[in-house]
C-alpha cells in the first residue's frame, strides 16, 4: 500500500527555518546538537537578527556549527570562544553575539575565559551544551562527567578520588554580578524543546538589551561518547544527568546590574 | 602645528595606536610593557576616538580577543613581554591561519622561562620562524627608537591589513623604556562604519545580508586537499610578501670591507662601534634590517660577493646570526657576539670584536 501526502500550503504541520542551511549535519542520530542548532536559528529569525548576529563556534563536535546557520560566524580556538565574543561585541556593539560551546571547551580548558566574560558581564549569549563527555575527541572524561560514568579515560567509571567531582560551571557563573541570567535546559523532548526554546529567546533578548550576560546550559546527550542508543541515552540521561543537573532558571536578574 | 612629545618607547606604542585609527587594544599586564596598557586607561581613548581598552584576564584571552575584533574587521592590536608572547602562540596560529590582520607588540625581556625583566633579544626565533605549530609567517617589524615604535603602530596596520596577516613588532625594554622625542606628523580617524565594510565586507563577520553568502572565520579544512591548496595560498602570499616588503637601513656601507648585521636596540649600540671603527680606520659599515621577516637577505648576499666578513651583534645566543650566515652562504665568516640575561654590550665591546676579528 503505498501513502501519498500532497504539498499543499494548507497540508503544512512545520516548516524548516530558512535560516538553517541545506547541508547534512554532520551529528550523530540523536545527538542534541542539530536539535539546539534548529532552536537557535528559529530564534534568531523570529527577532529578525539574521543580519545582525556573529555565532562563534568552538572546538568540539559543534565546531562546524557554522555549516548550518546562514549567519556570519567565527570559528574560536578551543576554550576561547568568549574571549573572541567579548571583542566582537565591543566593537560591534550593535551586534548580537552568541557563543555556542560544549562542557570541554567551556568548563575545562576554557574556564578563565567563560568567568571573565561572564564577570565583566559582556552583553553576549553563551550556550552551554553539557553533554558530560568529550564528544569529539572519541568520548574521553569532561570535567562533568558524573561520578561512576565509563568513559575512555575513566574506563572502571569516574572516581572522585582520582578524577575529582563532576561540576556545575552554572552555578558558579550564577554568582558573578555581570550574569543577569543562568538556566539550565534540554531538548530530550518537544515540550523540552519548546521550553528551551523560550529560554534562548530570553537570553537573546537580554543581551540585546544590554542587561549583561546570559548563559543557557543545555543538558544533552551523546549517545556514540556513552556508547548507547539515542532513545537509551535520553532515558539515561533523564535518570542520571537531571538528578544532577537539575534543570530549570537558576538566576534571572530583572534589572542590569549598575554601571 | 606638529605634536611632539617627550615619551617611553611604550608610551609611544599607546600613543600610535590612538592616532593611527586603532579599535581595540587587549593587554595584560607584565614587566618592562605595562605602560602600554596604563598610558591606554590614563588616556581613556573610548572617551575621544571610540578606541576600545580592555584588560584582558591572561594573554591567552588577550590573543583571543584580538582574533575576535580582527574577524569584524577592526583594527585591533595586544602588546606583551616574552612570557606572555608564548602564551599567545597558539593564538597566533589561528591569525595566520585564519588570515587575519592585527598588530602584537612584543617588548622583549631576557628568558628562558620567567628569567629577567630586563632586556633581551632572545625572542628572535619565536618571532621570524618558530612562533607556534603549522607553517605560516608574521611581518615583523624591528623598531630602533622611540620614533619608530610610534610609527610601527602605522605601519603595522597597513602592512597587516594589505596582505591580512599578523604582524609582529619587536622591540625591547631597551627601547620600550627609554625617553625619546617623538613626532607625531602622522595621524589619522579610525575608519567609519562604511569604510570597515568597503575594506572587509567581503570576508569579516559584519553580518550577513541578502547582498552575499555568510562569512565564516576559519583556520579548519579536514579535507587535505583543500587544506595544502590553503596552504599553497599563504605560501604565495608570503612569497609576495619577501618580494616587496624587504625593509633595512644602512650606512658607510660603500667602502666597506666588513658590514655589522644588527637590529634593533643592537643597532643603536652597534652604530655607535661603527663610528669607533671608522676613527680608527677600519672600513665598516653598518646594515639595520627594519623588517626581520621579510629579512634582506639579497641585500646580504650582495654583499658577501664584495666584503670580507660580517660581525652580528645580538643581545642572545646567536639567532639571527643563523639568517646571516644562510643569505652569505659560507663565502665570508660570519661571527656573533652576544650577551644574555639582560646583560648589554658596550659600543666599546662591539668595537673590539671588530677589531679581534676583522683583520
Ligand atoms: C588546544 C587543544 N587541545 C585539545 C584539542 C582536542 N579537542 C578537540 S574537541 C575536544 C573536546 C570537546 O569536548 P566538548 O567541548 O565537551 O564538546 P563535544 O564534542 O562534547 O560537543 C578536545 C579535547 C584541541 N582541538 N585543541
Ligand atoms: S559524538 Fe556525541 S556530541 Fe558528537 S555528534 Fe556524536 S552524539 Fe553528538
Ligand atoms: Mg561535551
Amino acid at each position: 500500500m503505498s501513502f501519498q501526502v500532497e504539498i499543499t500550503p494548507e497540508n503544512k504541520v512545520y516548516g524548516k527555518t530558512p535560516l538553517l542551511t541545506d547541508n547534512v549535519m554532520h551529528y550523530c542520530p540523536g545527538c542534541s546538537h542539530g536539535t539546539i542548532h534548529k532552536l537557535v536559528a528559529e530564534v534568531i529569525e523570529e527577532m529578525g537578527l539574521q543580519d545582525k548576529t556573529i555565532g562563534v563556534s568552538p572546538v568540539g563536535c559543534s565546531v562546524f556549527a557554522y555549516n548550518y546557520i546562514h549567519i556570519d560566524w567565527i570559528q574560536a580556538a578551543h576554550g576561547r570562544a568568549c574571549a573572541v565574543a567579548t571583542a566582537a561585541k565591543r566593537l560591534t556593539p550593535e551586534k548580537m553575539v552568541f557563543t555556542y560551546q560544549g562542557d570541554g571547551d567551556l568548563s575545562a580548558i576554557g574556564t578563565a575565559e567563560s568567568i571573565h566574560a561572564c564577570n565583566r558581564g559582556e552583553n553576549i549569549v553563551v550556550i552551554y551544551v553539557n553533554n558530560a563527555i568529550y564528544g569529539m575527541t572519541g568520548g574521553q572524561m569532561a570535567p562533568t562527567t558524573l561520578l561512576g560514568m565509563k568513559t575512555a579515560t575513566s574506563p572502571a567509571g569516574r572516581e572522585a578520588a582520582i578524577h575529582g567531582y563532576p561540576y556545575k560551571i552554572a552555578e558558579i557563573v550564577s554568582m558573578l554580578d555581570g550574569v543577569c541570567y543562568v538556566t539550565r535546559q534540554s531538548v530530550q523532548s518537544p515540550a523540552a524543546a519548546r521550553k528551551a526554546k523560550k529560554a534562548l529567546r530570553q537570553a537573546f533578548e537580554n543581551a540585546m538589551a544590554g542587561k549583561g550576560l546570559s548563559f543557557v546550559e543545555m543538558v544533552s546527550s551523546c549517545n556514540s561518547g556513552w556508547k548507547q542508543s539515542p532513545v537509551d541515552a535520553n532515558k539515561w540521561m533523564e535518570e542520571n544527568m537531571f538528578p544532577f543537573y537539575k534543570l530549570g532558571d537558576i538566576k534571572v536578574a530583572t534589572e542590569p546590574k549598575e554601571a | 602645528m606638529e605634536e611632539i612629545k617627550l615619551i617611553k618607547g611604550n608610551e609611544a606604542v599607546a600613543e600610535g595606536a590612538i592616532r593611527s585609527g586603532c579599535d581595540g587594544y587587549f593587554g595584560y599586564p607584565i614587566t618592562p610593557q605595562s605602560e602600554v596598557l596604563e598610558t591606554l586607561m590614563e588616556l581613556r581613548p573610548w572617551e575621544s576616538t571610540g578606541m576600545v581598552v580592555v584588560q584582558a584576564e591572561s594573554e591567552v584571552s588577550s590573543i583571543n580577543m584580538v582574533y575576535g575584533g580582527a574577524a569584524c574587521g577592526k583594527r585591533v592590536m595586544t602588546s606583551s613581554s616574552s612570557p606572555g608572547v608564548s602564551l599567545m602562540a597558539e593564538g597566533l596560529s589561528y591569525l595566520a591561519g585564519a588570515e587575519l590582520p592585527c598588530l602584537v607588540v612584543n617588548v622583549q625581556r631576557g628568558g628562558p622561562g620567567l628569567g629577567t625583566i630586563q632586556p633581551s633579544q632572545a625572542d628572535y626565533f619565536q618571532a621570524v620562524k618558530g612562533t607556534a605549530h603549522g607553517d605560516f609567517k608574521m611581518i615583523v617589524l624591528a623598531p630602533n627608537s622611540v620614533q619608530e615604535m610610534y610609527d610601527h603602530v602605522f605601519d603595522g596596520f597597513d602592512l597587516a591589513f594589505k596582505y591580512r596577516i599578523p604582524v609582529m613588532m619587536l622591540s625591547d625594554g631597551i627601547i620600550g623604556q627609554m625617553m625619546e622625542k617623538v613626532v607625531m606628523t602622522r595621524q589619522r580617524p579610525r575608519w567609519t562604519k562604511e569604510e570597515v565594510s568597503q575594506i572587509s565586507d567581503s570576508w569579516a563577520t559584519l553580518g550577513k545580508h541578502a547582498g552575499r553568502e555568510k562569512n565564516v572565520i576559519t583556520s579548519l579544512e579536514l579535507d587535505s586537499q583543500i587544506m595544502e591548496k590553503r596552504n599553497e595560498h599563504l605560501q604565495a602570499k608570503y612569497r609576495k610578501i619577501e618580494a616587496a616588503e624587504v625593509r633595512f637601513e644602512e650606512s658607510q656601507m660603500e667602502d666597506a670591507e666588513y658590514v655589522v648585521v644588527a637590529f634593533g636596540s643592537s643597532a643603536r649600540i652597534a652604530s655607535e662601534a661603527v663610528s669607533m671603527a671608522r676613527a680608527a680606520g677600519m672600513k665598516v659599515g653598518l646594515l639595520r634590517p627594519i623588517t626581520l621577516w621579510p629579512f634582506p637577505t639579497k641585500r646580504i648576499e650582495e654583499l658577501a660577493g664584495r666584503v670580507k666578513g660580517f660581525l652580528v651583534p645580538e643581545l642572545n645566543a646567536g639567532q639571527m646570526v643563523e639568517d646571516v650566515r644562510l643569505a652569505v652562504n659560507g663565502k665570508v665568516p660570519v661571527w656573533h657576539y652576544g650577551r644574555m640575561g639582560g646583560m648589554i654590550y658596550s659600543p666599546e665591546d662591539i668595537f673590539n670584536e671588530l677589531k679581534n676579528n676583522a683583520r
